[in-house]
C-alpha cells in the first residue's frame, strides 16, 4: 500500500517534469511550466521523505531547510549577468551530491554483505533491505552503476567548478592544457577503468578503489574543461548539465528508483540536445569543442587592409535620429558592462520617436544559450522585437543603422569570406549589409576567439569606443 | 597660420570656401581666419556673419592675399590670381591638374604650394575631405529638382477624385555619388526609378536606394570599379552596343533621364543619342550632369536649357552645386577645414605639410618650384576587390521534389539504422543484465526518448531558463540521499546529509532563478 502511494507520487512527478520542460516552448506557457517543476519536485521529495524506507527524516528536514534557505538567498541576490556562473556552480553541487550518494551505496552494500555474512539477524529497512535482497549478478550490475554514477558525478563536479571560474573571470578564459594534452585525459580514463575493474572483481578494499577513481575523474573534469576556450562555454555548460543528468540516472539504477532514472534521463538528453544545437549554431563539431580549443589551423588568415575609424556620441546620435530602422546586436560585452538597462532605455526612446527597433540575437551570443534574451528581458525589452539570426539576416540590407554592443565573432564577415579563418563556415549576422554599422567596443582588441574582425575595417563601419554602458548613456540625451 | 578665403570671380559662382561655421572650427585649430569682403554674399553669409564668427574681413583681394599664408578657393584660381601670390604661400581649391597644365606650370613658377581638392584620394580616411563627392551629392539632388521643375507632372503616382496620376519614370545613368543622390531624391519624391551603371558591383547600392537596377545580359567579364579607385573605366565597343540597345528599349517609357556618366580624365561617353531623344515622349526631361565634359547626351548644350522639336527638355547646366550656394559652401567649407585639420596635426596653428601622408601627398600638385603631380599610387588600396558573386541556383519543382524524396529516403535509412543499432545494443544488454535491471532500463530508454522529443520544441530564447530548470530538476538526486540517510552507518548518514544539503541548495536556487528569469519576459 505504501509502496503504491510512493510509486503513484513518482508517476505524477515524472509527468509534471515532462510537462515542465515541454512548457518552455513559449514564453507564456513557460510561466506555468515552472510551477509544474516546483510541484513535481515537492511531491517527489515529500513522497520519499514520508514513504517507506526513509529514516532520519528530522535530520533531512533540517538539511533541506538550511540548504533551501541558502539557495534561495543566492538566487535572489545574484545579478542576471552572473547567471552563467550561477548555473555552472549549481551543476557542481549536483555532481558532488551524486558522488556522495554513490559512495554511500558502496558503504551500505559493504555493511549489508558483512552483516549477512556474519549471520547477524537484523531486519534491514529501506535501502539496506533492497541491497540485502540482491543476487550475485544484480550486485555486479550495481557495482557498474555505482562506478558510472561516481565517475560522471566527479567529472561534473570539477568541470563545473572550472567552468564557474572561467565564466566569472576567476580563471583565465584561454584554453590551457598540461603537457600531454588529451593523452593525459585518455591515460586517466584508462587508469580509472582499470581501478573500476579491480573494484568490480572485489580485489582489495572496494571503497579505496572508488576513491582513486573519484580522484582521477576529478582530474579529468578539471583538465578537460581547462582545455576549452571561453567562447565555447555555452556548449560546456549545457554539456555539464547533461552529465549531471546522466549521473542522476546512474544513481537511479543503483537505488532502483524509477523517478531518478526518468528525471536523470530527461535532464541528460535535454543537455545533450542543447549542446548539439549550440555546436550547430557555431558550425563546430561537438567532438572538436569537447576536445578543446579551435580546430587545427588550415592556413594563414587573410590580412585585413584599411583602418578602424572612430566616431563620437554626436555622430552616432545624429545617425540614429535620421534612421528609420535600427537593429541592435548585443553580445557578451553588453553583459559585462551591465549595459542592458541603458540599451532598453535607448530602445524605448527610439521607438517613441517612431523608429523600428529590433534586436538580432545570434544563437551563441553571450556565454549561455539564450543569455542575451534573458538580459534583455530583465531590462524590460519586449520579447516580440527580439529576433533570431535566421529571422533577421535578410532584413539587414534594408536597415539604416546597426548598433553592435560588445559582440565580435558573431558578426565577423571572415566566417563567410575567408576560408582560412578559424571560424570559417560559422553562421554569422550579416550586419555589414546595413547602411551604417556602429560598433560599441572597449578597445581595439579581438574577440574571444582571438581573431581579427574585418567588419571593423569596412567603409560603413564606425567604431564607438568606450565602455558600453557609458557610451549608450551618453547617447540617450541626444536622441529626440 | 593665417587662412583666408577669396571671393569667387567666376561668373555666377555662388559658393565660398570658408563659411562662418567652418571658420570657428579653423580657429579652434589655432588659425586666424580672413575673408574677402562680400565673398559669402551669394551663399547667404554677410560680412557681419563672418565678423561675428571672429573672422577678419579684408576689403580687397590684394589685401587678403598679402595678409594670409594659406588661400582657400572653390573654383581653380585664374593665372592672375596665382600671379598675385608669393612664393611659399599655399593655395587650396579645385585644380583639375590634368586639364589645367598651364595653370600648373604657373603655380610651379610662382613657387606656391597648390593643393587640389579634386585630387584627394578616395580612401576611407579621406572621405571627410572628399569635395568631389560632397559636390556630386548636391548635383544629384539638384538635378532631380531641376527635372521636377521642368517636368509638367507629378513625380508620385496618385489616385484622386479627379483622376489617376501615374508615377513618373526616372532613369539614372551612372550610379556614382551624384547618381545615387539622384536616385534617393527621385525615390523620395515618389517616382519609379531605374538605374544603370557599367560597374556591376553597384547593383546592390542601387537596389538599397530603392531603385531597380537595369540589368544587362553580358557574358564578358566586366571590369570591377575597385581597380580604378571606385570610378568607371571605358567599356568595350560590344558592351557599349548592348548598352545603347537597352537604352533604346527604355527611352520611350522614361519621363526623366538623368545622366551622370563620367570617366576620369576623358570626355563624357555619349550614351543618350539623338535617336533616343527622338523616341522620348513630349514633355520628357533630360538632365545631363556630364555637360561640363561634353555631355552624355548628343544634343546637350553646356550651360543651357534647350527644348527639342519633339518637346523634350534637355538641361545642360554645369553649375548645379553653385545653384545651391549655401548648402554647397557649407559642405565644401567642411571639406576644407577637415583638410586643414590634417595639415595641422598638433592643433596649434602650425601647418606641417607632411608629404609622407597619402592624402596630403595625393592632393598636393605643386610645391617648392616643382610639379608633384601625378602622385605615386597610395600605400593602401582604397576599396577591396569584389569577388564575383555566385548565383544561387533556382531549383525547378521537379528537382526540388527529387531532393526532398532523397532527403526523406536518407532520413528513413538513418532512422532504421539507429533503431536496428539501438535494438541490438539493448538486446546485448538484456543478455547479460539481470531482469530487475531491465525493467528499470525500459523506463530509462523511454525517458531519454521523451526528453529528446520535448526539448526540440523549446524556444531558442528560453534556452537559459531551460538550463536553469533542468539544473533544478537534476537535483532529484536528493531522493537517493534521502533514502540512504536512514542507514545505520555513521559515514553514510554524514555523506547523505551533505548530499541532501547540496541538492536542496540547488532545488531552491534553481527554481528561484528560473522564476526570476521567466517573470521578466513580457510582450510589448
Amino acid at each position: 500500500m505504501e509502496y503504491g502511494f510512493t510509486t503513484a507520487a513518482y508517476v505524477v512527478a515524472s509527468v509534471l517534469f515532462i510537462l515542465s520542460l515541454g512548457g518552455l516552448s513559449g514564453q507564456e506557457s513557460a510561466k506555468r511550466a515552472i510551477w509544474y517543476g516546483i510541484v513535481g519536485m515537492a511531491l517527489a521529495v515529500a513522497a520519499t521523505l514520508f514513504g517507506p524506507g526513509a529514516g532520519n527524516w528530522f535530520l533531512s528536514l533540517v538539511m533541506i531547510a538550511i540548504g533551501g534557505t541558502g539557495g534561495w538567498l543566492v538566487a535572489k541576490r545574484v545579478q542576471m549577468t552572473e547567471m552563467p556562473q550561477l548555473v555552472a556552480a549549481m551543476h557542481s553541487l549536483v555532481g558532488l551530491a551524486a558522488v556522495f550518494v554513490g559512495f554511500n551505496a558502496q558503504i551500505e552494500l559493504g555493511r549489508v554483505t558483512r552483516l549477512i555474512a556474519e549471520g547477524v539477524p537484523v531486519a534491514f529497512t529501506g535501502f539496506a533491505a533492497l541491497l540485502a535482497g540482491k543476487t550475485g549478478p544484480e550486485i555486479a550490475m550495481l557495482n557498474i552503476e555505482v562506478f558510472l554514477g561516481i565517475f560522471i558525478g566527479a567529472v561534473t563536479f570539477t568541470g563545473s567548478v572550472v567552468a564557474f571560474g572561467k565564466l566569472s573571470g576567476r580563471v583565465d578564459g584561454k584554453p590551457k592544457k598540461l603537457p600531454g594534452g588529451h593523452m593525459l585525459n585518455a591515460g586517466a580514463l584508462a587508469l580509472s577503468i582499470l581501478f573500476g575493474i579491480l573494484y568490480f572483481t572485489g580485489v582489495g578494499p572496494a571503497v579505496f578503489w572508488l576513491i582513486l577513481v573519484t580522484l582521477l575523474a576529478f582530474f579529468i573534469g578539471y583538465h578537460l574543461i581547462m582545455g576549452i576556450g571561453g567562447a565555447d562555454m555555452p556548449v560546456v555548460v549545457s554539456m555539464l548539465n547533461s552529465y549531471s543528468g546522466w549521473a542522476a540516472a546512474a544513481i537511479g539504477f543503483t537505488l532502483g528508483n524509477d523517478l531518478l532514472i526518468v528525471t536523470g534521463a530527461l535532464v541528460g538528453s535535454s543537455g545533450a540536445i542543447l549542446s548539439y544545437i549550440m555546436c550547430k549554431a557555431m558550425n563546430r563539431n561537438f567532438v572538436s569543442v569537447i576536445l578543446g580549443g579551435f580546430g587545427g589551423e588550415t592556413g594563414p588568415a587573410a590580412a585585413i587592409e584599411g583602418e578602424q575609424i572612430a566616431i563620437d556620441a554626436d555622430g552616432v546620435a545624429s545617425a540614429l535620429n535620421e534612421a528609420d530602422s535600427v537593429v541592435i546586436v548585443p553580445g557578451y560585452g553588453m553583459a559585462v558592462a551591465q549595459a542592458q538597462g541603458a540599451v532598453s532605455e535607448l530602445t524605448r526612446k527610439l521607438r517613441a520617436a517612431g523608429k523600428t527597433v529590433r534586436f538580432a540575437i545570434h544563437p551563441v551570443a553571450g556565454r549561455l544559450p539564450g543569455h542575451m534574451n534573458v538580459l534583455l528581458a530583465e531590462a524590460k525589452v519586449p520579447y516580440d522585437i527580439v529576433l533570431e539570426m535566421d529571422e533577421i539576416n535578410e532584413d539587414f540590407p534594408s536597415t539604416d543603422v546597426v548598433i553592435i554592443i560588445g559582440s565580435n565573432d558573431i558578426v565577423n564577415p571572415a566566417a563567410q569570406d575567408d576560408p582560412n579563418s578559424p571560424i570559417a563556415g560559422m553562421p554569422v549576422l550579416e550586419v555589414w549589409r546595413a547602411k551604417q554599422v556602429f560598433v560599441s567596443k572597449r578597445g581595439q582588441g579581438t574577440g574571444y576567439s582571438g581573431i581579427e574582425n574585418p567588419l571593423f575595417f569596412k567603409e560603413n563601419t564606425r567604431m564607438f569606443y568606450g565602455d558600453a554602458k557609458d557610451s549608450i548613456n551618453k547617447l540617450l540625451p541626444m536622441i529626440d | 597660420m593665417k587662412i583666408g578665403a577669396l571671393k569667387e570671380i567666376f561668373d555666377g559662382e555662388a559658393r565660398v570656401a570658408i563659411t562662418p561655421s567652418s571658420a570657428v572650427h579653423l580657429a579652434k585649430l589655432g588659425h586666424t581666419v580672413f575673408v574677402e569682403s562680400g565673398a559669402g554674399a551669394r551663399a547667404g553669409f554677410s560680412d557681419d556673419d563672418y565678423a561675428k564668427a571672429g573672422v577678419t574681413v579684408s576689403r580687397t583681394a590684394a589685401e587678403l592675399v598679402g595678409a594670409v599664408d594659406l588661400l582657400a578657393k572653390v573654383r581653380p584660381a585664374t593665372e592672375a590670381e596665382i600671379g598675385q601670390m608669393r612664393a611659399g604661400q599655399t593655395l587650396i581649391s579645385f585644380f583639375y591638374p590634368a586639364q589645367n597644365a598651364d595653370l600648373l606650370a604657373r603655380a610651379k613658377d610662382q613657387g606656391i604650394t597648390a593643393i587640389a581638392m579634386d585630387m584627394v584620394p578616395r580612401i576611407s580616411r579621406a572621405q571627410k575631405m572628399d569635395a568631389l563627392s560632397s559636390m556630386a551629392n548636391i548635383a544629384g539632388y539638384r538635378a532631380v529638382i531641376e527635372a521636377a521643375n521642368n517636368f509638367g507632372r507629378f513625380f508620385t503616382g496618385q489616385v484622386t477624385a479627379a483622376g489617376k496620376v501615374p508615377p513618373a519614370k526616372v532613369l539614372v545613368v551612372g550610379a556614382g555619388v551624384a547618381g545615387l543622390a539622384a536616385i534617393g531624391t527621385s525615390v523620395s519624391l515618389g517616382a519609379q526609378v531605374h538605374a544603370f551603371d557599367v560597374r556591376p558591383e553597384v547593383a546592390e547600392q542601387i537596389e538599397s536606394m530603392g531603385a531597380e537596377f537595369v540589368y544587362l545580359e553580358f557574358d564578358q567579364q566586366v571590369q570591377d570599379g575597385a581597380a580604378t579607385g571606385g570610378y568607371a573605366a571605358p567599356s568595350s565597343p560590344e558592351f557599349r552596343e548592348k548598352q545603347l540597345a537597352k537604352f533604346r528599349e527604355l527611352a520611350p517609357q522614361m519621363d526623366i533621364v538623368i545622366t551622370t556618366a563620367l570617366i576620369p580624365g576623358r570626355d563624357a561617353p555619349k550614351l543618350w543619342t539623338a535617336d533616343m531623344v527622338a523616341m522620348m515622349k513630349q514633355g520628357s526631361v533630360i538632365i545631363d550632369l556630364a555637360a561640363e565634359k561634353g555631355g552624355n547626351c548628343d544634343l546637350t548644350v553646356p550651360d543651357e536649357r534647350i527644348v527639342t522639336e519633339n518637346g523634350v527638355t534637355i538641361v545642360g547646366y554645369t553649375d548645379f552645386p553653385s545653384r545651391m550656394g549655401a548648402q554647397a559652401s557649407e559642405l565644401y567649407g567642411n571639406n576644407i577645414r577637415h583638410f586643414v585639420a590634417d595639415l595641422t596635426p598638433a592643433k596649434d596653428g602650425v601647418i606641417v605639410h607632411n608629404m609622407e601622408d597619402d592624402v596630403i601627398r595625393g592632393a598636393t600638385v605643386a610645391r617648392d618650384h616643382d610639379v608633384t603631380w601625378p602622385p605615386p599610387p597610395p600605400k593602401i588600396a582604397a576599396i577591396a576587390a569584389q569577388k564575383p558573386k555566385e548565383k544561387k541556383k533556382e531549383l525547378t519543382p521537379d528537382e526540388r521534389r527529387a531532393a526532398e524524396a532523397a532527403a526523406f529516403k536518407a532520413d528513413t535509412a538513418n532512422q532504421i539504422k539507429l533503431l536496428v543499432g539501438g535494438g541490438l545494443v539493448v538486446l546485448l544488454i538484456g543478455l547479460v543484465a539481470p531482469a530487475s535491471f531491465m525493467s528499470h532500463f525500459i523506463v530509462f530508454v523511454l525517458a531519454c526518448f521523451v526528453g529528446f522529443r520535448v526539448i526540440w520544441n523549446v524556444a531558442h530564447s528560453l534556452h537559459t531558463p531551460l538550463m536553469a530548470i533542468t539544473n533544478a530538476i537534476s537535483s532529484i538526486i536528493i531522493l537517493g540521499a534521502l533514502m540512504q540517510i536512514g542507514s545505520g552507518s555513521a559515514w553514510v548518514v554524514i555523506l547523505g546529509a551533505l548530499a541532501v544539503l547540496m541538492a536542496s541548495v540547488n532545488i531552491f536556487g534553481g527554481f528561484m532563478v528560473t522564476r526570476r528569469m521567466l517573470a521578466m519576459f513580457q510582450k510589448s
